[in-house]
């Protein structure tokens, strides 16, 4: 009878294993990620660019995807105001770091992504909670600015306190929002229902 | 209390394992004070919001289980290397440094919560991304800690003798310092944000932070079982091999609905579905072993917390990972209760347990004993309670938050599609509010069985034994 130990149950067998095994998996991170970063940079198919916001944004089921994916129509200018492709980076920033600032993923997720405590914010700026799209910037703006009053908690009793958001930042994150609404997030949320049209 | 006749890591070892502790009770204090706003949404209203109370209650998680690891690697490092640790100094002022740091931290998240939306406000006080909360200037620092801490792990063993251990150890110490930068910028674009966010998160605790773990398991076998170097040593190089060989692009389950290409799914599904079977065999390695010695060790509250590790970790990161990995059922699970649901389970059993066992371990050598025998003059009830306490809470807390999970899925995802009406129709929905209620009750079990741990830590082996 053979007694040695099997080459597969040595030390040095499987220390060479993981050594190659951690390299190889590395090596094919790095690949994708050098495939993904250009697909979601601004600007791109997926993740357009930030003069987005000047622009129409849908949220429709795709046959060929069979996802909901968002749809960028014709112009609709956040605020009434059309901006360059460098203001509107500049603005979306400005919301963007406010929504850090405040803390907002403390409650909020973010493309999923934060806390439970409060609803998600992808595509909160397509919310039909915001009535219609001709209310829907009034409404937002004084949500942010005085959450208390205008509590849309429906019935949980658990209100967004007031962080003090001025209206020029209420309208930074408004047009964060709008902006992160037109990313294609591979049909997340699923199922979601759009906002009216009209009122 | 008498140090000095520890050696100089050990003697470290028992600052970080302290300040652990703190951290871990803050950490306890304000996830109650969490799950309490959950049902009853006005407490606290405008003094101390749920994002202020939660972020400190994951905080304090993240640098408490820091300190643990720092604390478990200086307390082995001189025995390990067989040699006297080469900055004692350094390391000390590191301690300071890391502390300081992290007590400006929670004061300002305290106390001064959030800024405006400009750069001073993520460079001094909030940066706003979760787990990664802390601004700038902190993270800076902690970087500077992470290398002193690298230096001294790396250059002592360099000084003394390498073993498997410690070159696992190191190897992946470099790992964990280095992702960290990847956190470290500022972008507009949340998609980009979010791909390198969850490199430190995700290469953190589903891979450097395993493997770390699976080092400290690994030298603890030896030292509570005396098992052989070389099988502890060759079942390391395994689950090394298995958790980096599925956890690198398992991180591919985070990017399934960030606005990444639609490839992540497929290489993120399978990937992290692999991701189970290094815990498996942690498992069968822990088990096996205990079997083998017929449960005789000279520690038992640290045998009992591996063995608790060893499952813990299995069905937390594994198991609760694994049932919503897919994305398949990830689209509706995905920001829901369930992702709390697998937080609690995943990061008690595979990071708190192991930690406390390494403190266990520390302990009896602290009081100048060998160990812990199992004829305590009290019959070692405190460490038996909190041990059984502190994980029928993270259990039933798991268990609560999966209920409430599995309800938001269903009636605000696949029914309500996610918009605002559908979020709050869930959450008032008896099955998610049972489940935050239960989720409360199991969390003072959790703060009971803290309080007495820390009870026994202070004073098992004090007595005479019997």
């Amino acid at each position: 009878m053979n007694n040695e130990m099997p080459w597969w149950a040595s030390e040095t067998f499987w220390k060479k294993t993981a050594i190659w095994v951690t390299a190889f998996m590395f090596v094919v991170l790095v690949i994708l990620t050098l495939d993904t970063i250009p697909q979601i940079t601004a600007g791109s198919e997926r993740v357009p660019a930030y003069a987005v916001i000047n622009k129409h944004i849908g949220y429709e089921f795709n046959d060929e995807r069979n996802m909901q994916v968002p749809v960028i129509g014709g112009d609709a200018p956040l605020f009434g105001k059309k901006l360059s492709e460098e203001d509107a980076e500049a603005l979306v920033s400005h919301g963007k770091k406010i929504t850090q600032g405040r803390n907002c993923m403390g409650c909020h997720t973010l493309l999923g992504n934060g806390s439970y405590f409060a609803p998600d914010l992808t595509k909160a700026w397509l919310d039909p909670g915001w009535s219609s799209e001709p209310e829907r910037e009034a409404l937002m703006i004084a949500f942010l600015m005085n959450p208390e009053e205008n509590a849309r908690s429906f019935g949980s009793g658990r209100v967004m306190p007031n962080l003090h958001i001025s209206e020029e930042e209420a309208k930074a994150v408004i047009a964060f929002l709008k902006w992160m609404s037109s990313i294609d997030t591979n049909g997340f949320p699923y199922n979601f229902t759009v906002i009216d049209k009209e009122s | 209390m008498k140090l000095n006749h520890l050696n100089g890591g050990q003697q470290l070892a028992v600052k970080y394992y302290t300040v652990a502790i703190i951290l871990f009770v803050a950490q306890i204090i304000f996830g109650l004070l969490s799950g309490m706003q959950y049902l009853v949404p006005d407490l606290l209203l405008g003094v101390l919001d749920f994002n202020v109370t939660r972020t400190i209650h994951i905080n304090a998680m993240i640098v408490w289980m820091l300190y643990g690891f720092m604390g478990s690697v200086y307390w082995l490092l001189e025995e390990e290397s067989k040699t006297e640790i080469v900055g004692l100094k350094l390391g000390n002022i590191g301690f300071w440094l890391l502390t300081t740091a992290v007590t400006i931290v929670v004061l300002v998240f305290l106390l001064i919560q959030s800024g405006p939306g400009d750069d001073f406000t993520r460079w001094f006080i909030n940066e706003g991304r979760e787990y990664i909360e802390a601004p700038r200037w902190a993270d800076i620092g902690i970087v500077i800690c992470m290398l002193i801490f690298f230096y001294n792990a790396a250059a002592t063993f360099m000084k003394g003798t390498w073993s498997g251990i410690s070159g696992v150890l190191v190897l992946d110490l470099v790992a964990l310092a280095g992702i960290y930068i990847a956190g470290m910028f500022y972008t507009p674009n949340i998609s980009i944000d979010q791909y390198w966010w969850w490199w430190v998160i995700h290469l953190w605790v589903e891979a450097t932070w395993e493997v770390l773990v699976g080092c400290l398991m690994a030298w603890g076998l030896m030292k509570t079982l005396k098992v052989d170097r070389k099988i502890v040593t060759t079942w390391l190089y395994i689950e090394v091999a298995l958790m980096f060989g599925s956890g690198i692009l398992g991180l591919g389950h985070h990017y399934f609905w960030i606005g990444t290409p639609e490839y992540w799914l497929t290489i993120g599904g399978f990937f992290s579905a692999l991701e189970p079977i290094p815990l498996v065999a942690m498992v069968v390695h822990a088990v096996y072993d205990a079997g083998a010695r017929q449960m005789k060790g000279n520690n038992n509250p640290a045998l009992a917390w591996l063995i608790a590790h060893a499952f813990g970790n299995f069905f937390g990161a594994g198991v609760w990972g694994f049932m919503h990995t897919l994305p398949q059922i990830n689209l509706y699970t995905h920001g829901t209760q369930w992702s709390a649901s697998h937080g609690h389970l995943a990061f008690f059993g595979a990071y708190a347990t192991i930690i406390i066992a390494m403190i266990y371990i520390a302990v009896p050598y602290i009081r100048g004993q060998e160990g812990i025998g199992s004829n305590l003059p009290d019959g070692g009830w405190k460490w038996k309670w909190s041990l059984g306490l502190l994980n029928l809470g993270v259990v039933g807390m798991t268990i609560a938050l999966l209920i409430s999970g599995y309800e938001q899925s269903f009636i605000e995802r696949a029914v309500g599609g996610s918009t605002w009406y559908g979020y709050f129709a869930a959450q008032i929905h008896p099955w998610f509010v049972q489940g935050m209620e239960w989720r409360m009750i199991f969390g003072l079990v959790t703060a009971v069985g803290l309080v007495l741990l820390i009870w026994d830590l202070l004073t098992i082996g004090k007595q005479k034994q019997a």
